[in-house]
């Protein structure tokens, strides 16, 4: 569990941090907080679903359930096994 | 009673006079909007009434009266007048929706500069091809955004000055980096702004295009007198309304409605500098008892999926008047506000060129959802044919839009680029590249657009420059790229490619290309997929049928295949 949280922790500072001096933590905001926009969420579900060997259905997707690595993480074992 | 009154009424005897009588203008004057927006409202008596109110990350809040707007643009306008920046030098506003962003571009104009916002999501490459362009002198950005600057500087010698907002000390500064601190610097309260007139460059947006490098669209101070009463009409903004413009700045809605139509106005406006969000959204109209709020399909029709019942948690009664724009509006999203909100959104069309609202539905004027409206008074628009690009007065039958280019905001050319500009333009109307009918009642119905431009979120994006960004990948052999069909943001960027030996395809791959994409040009040009193909479509000449591959995406009718390469794929 502690090692996917900090896959896609390490995941989004890499790919999707633009200031280097903010601290990211499992509960920052990452869609409502700007960091991952709308369109960008398309490539961490990308990510994902390669990474963990799922398929996250569209109407899961939602801004709501990308906004933290803590809750990508509950997403992320939803379909876990199940691809 | 609205501010229009009829539009029956007001479109009989139109004359844009009257704007600018209610703006006391007189032909010859000086005319700065950077006055009208700050110095002009605090003469009304208006210096202590409210003009921003932002809120950031962690719902941190700053608020602004009208003499602080004033004030500050002075300041800022006083530091770059300080480092020899000159009227018409181009400056580049490339940050967040943060209040620097907003009072700077004033200050920008105060000194009769050139003020050259940019979406603060570019990548480096895009940043480049618009700075190089207008041969930026100088970038006010924040600390976040520097890198990117840095990663070009070497090929910028014209860009002279790169000034930091918010720097903390903590890293060193590089060259040419200064630090301006618009909260911390030691006020201006007398600044003799430049005696700019009406014609005189005030802003310069840049827009894509099919082909070509994407084209900077040059407006100037004089565009104020029809931002003024669209907004005034079509927003029907009042002295008492709380405003919301969604748009970010970096796009033109974000200063001629973001910035420009409310500030002129008087009016006391809100910016939330943060991601999408339902629940956020509610919360913030709620807290700051907004009242007018526009904003546009794609974040509607994200709010439609986030559903109903995060509507009914939150007191929205402020709200009395609800306006979208930057792609067609669908009956759907208005059937869906008017039962959610209880009113209906007020499509708007306009593009970056137009520089203001060419055609809109008016509070007072039956709304027939799925239609964007009817032209605003002192709009001359018709329906042309495709060919003979004469006028089509026959209702109901499609062709592309035009307008008499005379209203004030109109843009008055693409920088450094007169051959494009000429060729917007056909038998004297300007074409807007967008294909409609017209019904019995005058209504316009928005049909698509005449080129390959893809509309994605009510952003433009040119093919060709993700096109040649994706050349740029080490895997990429040939590419194609299109729009695909999309619910939310209307269409997506799709991209086709063939791979250089020594590469397979793979969905690994796929990722790689599309973050590429997305650093180098911006989130919104990122394919949202790739296709893989062994050859694309060619004519035998040699150019890629882009034609082709977007009438599979739609699943329309191919045409005419006639110049199609013999070995052309089969997937067709």
């Amino acid at each position: 569990m502690e090692e996917m949280k900090d896959i896609i922790l390490e995941y989004v500072i890499e790919e999707y941090l633009e200031d280097e001096d903010e601290v990211l933590t499992y509960d920052t905001p990452l869609i409502s907080g700007g960091i991952v926009d709308s369109f960008s969420m398309v490539s961490l579900k990308r990510f994902l679903e390669l990474k963990y060997a799922i398929s996250i259905p569209d109407d899961k997707a939602s801004p709501e359930a990308f906004d933290t690595v803590n809750s990508i993480v509950d997403l992320v074992n939803e379909f876990v096994g199940k691809k | 009673m609205s501010n229009i009154g009829s539009y029956d009424e007001r479109i009989k005897n139109f004359d844009w006079s009257l704007a600018e009588k209610e703006l006391d203008y007189k032909d010859g004057d000086t005319f700065n909007i950077g006055w009208y927006c700050s110095d002009r409202i605090c003469e009304q008596g208006k210096a202590n009434k409210l003009a921003l109110i932002w809120e950031g990350l962690g719902g941190v809040e700053k608020r602004y009266t009208f003499n602080d707007v004033r004030v500050r643009s002075n300041t800022i306008g006083h530091f770059l007048k300080g480092l020899g920046i000159k009227n018409e030098d181009r400056v580049c506003l490339f940050m967040d929706k943060i209040p620097e962003l907003y009072i700077g571009f004033l200050g920008v104009l105060k000194i009769g500069a050139v003020a050259q916002p940019l979406f603060s999501a570019f990548g480096d490459e895009s940043l480049h091809v618009r700075l190089d362009n207008a041969q930026t002198t100088a970038i006010i950005t924040q600390r976040k955004h520097v890198g990117k600057v840095r990663k070009i500087l070497d090929q910028m010698p014209y860009l002279k000055h790169i000034i930091i907002v918010d720097h903390d000390g903590k890293k060193e500064l590089k060259e040419r980096e200064m630090v301006f601190s618009m909260d911390e610097a030691a006020p201006v309260e007398k600044f003799e702004i430049f005696p700019t007139k009406a014609e005189s460059p005030s802003v310069l947006h840049y827009t894509s295009g099919t082909t070509g490098q994407p084209k900077g669209v040059k407006h100037v101070h004089y565009s104020l007198i029809s931002q003024y009463l669209t907004t005034k009409w079509v927003l029907d903004l009042q002295d008492n309304d709380i405003y919301w413009c969604t748009a970010d700045p970096g796009w033109v809605t974000g200063t001629s409605y973001g910035i420009i139509g409310p500030w002129s106005l008087g009016i006391t406006q809100c910016v939330l500098d943060t991601g999408f969000g339902a629940e956020p959204w509610y919360k913030f109209i709620e807290k700051n008892k907004i009242s007018m709020w526009y904003s546009a399909p794609t974040a509607i029709r994200s709010l439609m999926k986030a559903g109903d019942e995060v509507v009914t948690q939150h007191d929205l009664s402020s709200l009395r008047h609800l306006a979208s724009v930057g792609e067609p509006l669908n009956a759907e999203a208005v059937i869906w506000s008017e039962k959610v909100f209880g009113l209906p959104f007020y499509d708007t069309y306009w593009q970056t060129e137009t520089g203001s609202m060419m055609i809109s539905n008016y509070p007072g004027m039956k709304v027939k959802p799925g239609s964007m409206g009817k032209t605003f008074p002192g709009i001359t628009g018709v329906i042309l044919d495709p060919d003979t690009f004469e006028e089509i007065n026959e209702p109901n039958k499609p062709g592309l839009i035009g307008f008499k280019p005379d209203w004030p905001a109109m843009m008055r050319m693409y920088w450094r680029n007169e051959e494009t500009y000429q060729k917007k333009f056909k038998n004297g109307w300007y074409m807007s590249g967008d294909r409609s009918t017209i019904d019995m009642d005058g209504y316009y119905w928005f049909v698509g657009r005449d080129d390959d431009v893809i509309n994605t979120g009510g952003h433009l994006v040119s093919p060709f420059e993700v096109e040649s960004a994706l050349l740029e990948h080490e895997a990429v052999a040939e590419s194609a790229v299109v729009a695909k069909p999309d619910d939310v943001n209307m269409e997506v960027v799709k991209a086709f490619v063939t791979l250089n030996k020594g590469y397979e395809a793979s969905d690994e791959l796929e990722l790689k290309i599309m973050n590429f994409i997305r650093k180098k040009l911006s989130p919104l040009a990122m394919p949202q997929e790739i296709e893989y193909l062994d050859t694309l479509p060619k004519t035998r000449s040699g150019k890629i049928m882009r034609r082709l591959l977007h009438a599979k995406e739609w699943g329309e009718e191919i045409g005419d295949t006639s110049t199609l390469e013999d070995d052309a794929p089969r997937m067709i």
